[in-house]
């Protein structure tokens, strides 16, 4: 079997949720609790990934990364980078599809922190940056868990999105979702199924182990 | 430090259940006072706590504790909670859940300085034997004492207290009140605290503030403003049940059960005709002796 579909999808999973998680941040406490009326805009633009059809993100993603338009050409330009066809293409790409599941769960956490929490970190003299990382992030830690592993697992699922964007290059842009699809078009059942099944158990595995700690982590705080 | 207290003036519109009411409250605090700000809710008290405290900014008006503006609507002068030395205890405590009891405390200490403090206060609220308690696994007297020794920690001038023993049981609420007296006493605080209990507002407080739909209503010391409220009493009434009633020799013994306890009376067998076993009944003091009256 090859190996490398399966490591390509982990390492792309990775590290697009690396970079969400620290876009997110700020991201999600901006939206918990600005009172800014154009708020609900950004909501929406974030929420897009949920109901468009990932072709359809991947075509306009492919329109504006290629060269041959303004965005693309600018990006070449200034930081030498080729987006279509690249594996750094499919994580810009991730990190766009996959933000809501990064962002919303976030924010439902931190709204659902006591308000209380914030306004006595304040008066008790601390700063709103002392006051989220030492207050309120560890507060949500549930809710940073279920966003963390719902990024993680959204990406490693993806296929509309690279197929359209990345184009299927063996050991550049061909994950593990477009090598069953291949082996599948194939024939070739068999590496189809250890593609499928490996994906199957590993990301079973991850949402185990996830929600367990988590449990643990709620019932602390919440005896019965 | 200067000797001249807490003075506001403000204006605000509050949204509450009951409609818009407009907050509209001219206010001194003595240096070193303990006030009570009392009233129906929805009228005002938290939101005019949490403007002193810097959590609301007012649409308008004035705020100075001393020789420092805190805010100033025509000036433009609004200071951040920050920058204000007051020292806020929340209805629900605000502890903070992740943290246990001597976290708490010390979180409202500056960078580098001593931990000294904090065991003091801890000690000073007797909890140092709970220091490593969560606040979830602590009784509600006990957050209470938590979120008073964190609220101290920074030294304020000006204590506020939103309701803060409003959801202990009596003997604690006893307590508590004790424990601010002797912080009152001990730190030269000035405070503001809203409550309903009129027990607490005699025990604590110099001056009472009565608001109503957004404005003061009276205010004075609680005998000022609660005494000329209330009838002169006749005397103090008991309401009790008969539980026996055996007559002898022109004589009655009563058995009756009254704040559930039972109490063994005498009386005359014409004055115990009245008094039916198992009905309820009322005993007045007159100033001569008492007097038992059925309940109709």
């Amino acid at each position: 079997m090859n190996f490398e579909p399966l490591v390509l999808t982990f390492k792309l999973a990775s590290i697009a949720t690396l970079i969400l998680f620290g876009l997110a941040l700020p991201l999600s406490y901006w939206l918990a609790y600005s009172r800014f009326r154009g708020k609900v805009l950004v909501e929406a633009i974030i929420g897009m990934p949920l109901v468009l059809p990932p072709s359809v993100l991947g075509f306009y993603l492919l329109l504006a990364f290629s060269p041959g338009y303004f965005f693309g050409a600018w990006i070449e330009e200034i930081i030498g980078l080729r987006l279509v066809f690249s594996f750094p293409g499919l994580v810009v790409a991730s990190v766009i599809y996959s933000l809501p599941f990064m962002v919303y769960p976030l924010q439902a956490g931190l709204q659902a922190l006591p308000v209380s929490l914030r306004e006595a970190s304040y008066t008790l003299g601390k700063t709103p940056w002392t006051t989220f990382f030492k207050v309120l992030l560890p507060n949500a830690k549930s809710a940073i868990l279920t966003a963390i592993v719902l990024t993680f697992a959204h990406t490693v699922g993806e296929f509309g999105v690279v197929l359209m964007i990345g184009g299927n290059i063996p050991g550049v842009t061909r994950v593990a979702s477009l090598a069953i699809y291949n082996e599948v078009e194939a024939l070739n059942y068999s590496a189809a199924n250890q593609y499928a099944l490996v994906l199957f158990v590993i990301t079973f595995a991850i949402l185990l182990l996830v929600y367990s700690v988590n449990n643990r982590l709620f019932r602390v705080r919440h005896p019965a | 430090m200067s000797d001249t207290p807490l003075e506001l003036q403000l204006c605000h519109d509050l949204r509450t259940a009951e409609g818009l009411v407009t907050l509209n409250v001219e206010l001194r605090l003595e240096r070193g006072s303990i006030t009570a700000l009392t009233g129906p809710s929805g009228v005002g008290k938290t939101t005019l706590l949490r403007s002193i405290a810097g959590l609301v900014k007012p649409q308008s008006g004035r705020i100075a504790f001393g020789q420092e503006v805190w805010f100033d609507s025509d000036k433009q002068i609004f200071k951040i909670p920050q920058q204000r030395r007051v020292g806020l205890v929340f209805q629900d405590y605000a502890l903070f859940p992740h943290l246990n009891v001597r976290q708490n405390v010390s979180f409202a200490l500056k960078k580098g300085e001593d931990q000294g403090r904090v065991d003091e206060l801890l000690r000073e609220v007797e909890l140092t034997k709970l220091a490593d308690r969560r606040p979830h696994q602590l009784s509600g007297g006990q957050q209470q004492r938590v979120a008073l020794a964190r609220a101290l920690l920074p030294n304020p001038e000006l204590l506020l207290l939103d309701e803060p023993l409003s959801a202990l049981d009596r003997a604690m609420r006893l307590r508590l009140q004790d424990y601010l007296l002797e912080i009152h006493r001990r730190y030269q605080l000035t405070i503001l605290l809203v409550t309903h209990d009129l027990g607490e507002i005699f025990r604590l407080a110099d001056q009472v503030v009565k608001m109503d739909e957004g404005k003061i209503m009276n205010q004075g010391t609680p005998e000022q403003v609660y005494t000329s409220e209330f009838e002169p009493s006749p005397g103090p009434v008991l309401y009790g049940e008969v539980l026996s009633c055996h007559v002898e020799n022109g004589m009655a013994t009563v058995q009756a059960l009254i704040d559930q306890r039972i109490h063994k009376f005498r009386l005359s067998a014409a004055e115990a005709t009245s008094l039916v076993v198992g009905q309820p009944f009322v005993l007045r003091y007159s100033v001569d002796k008492p007097v038992f009256e059925k309940v109709r």
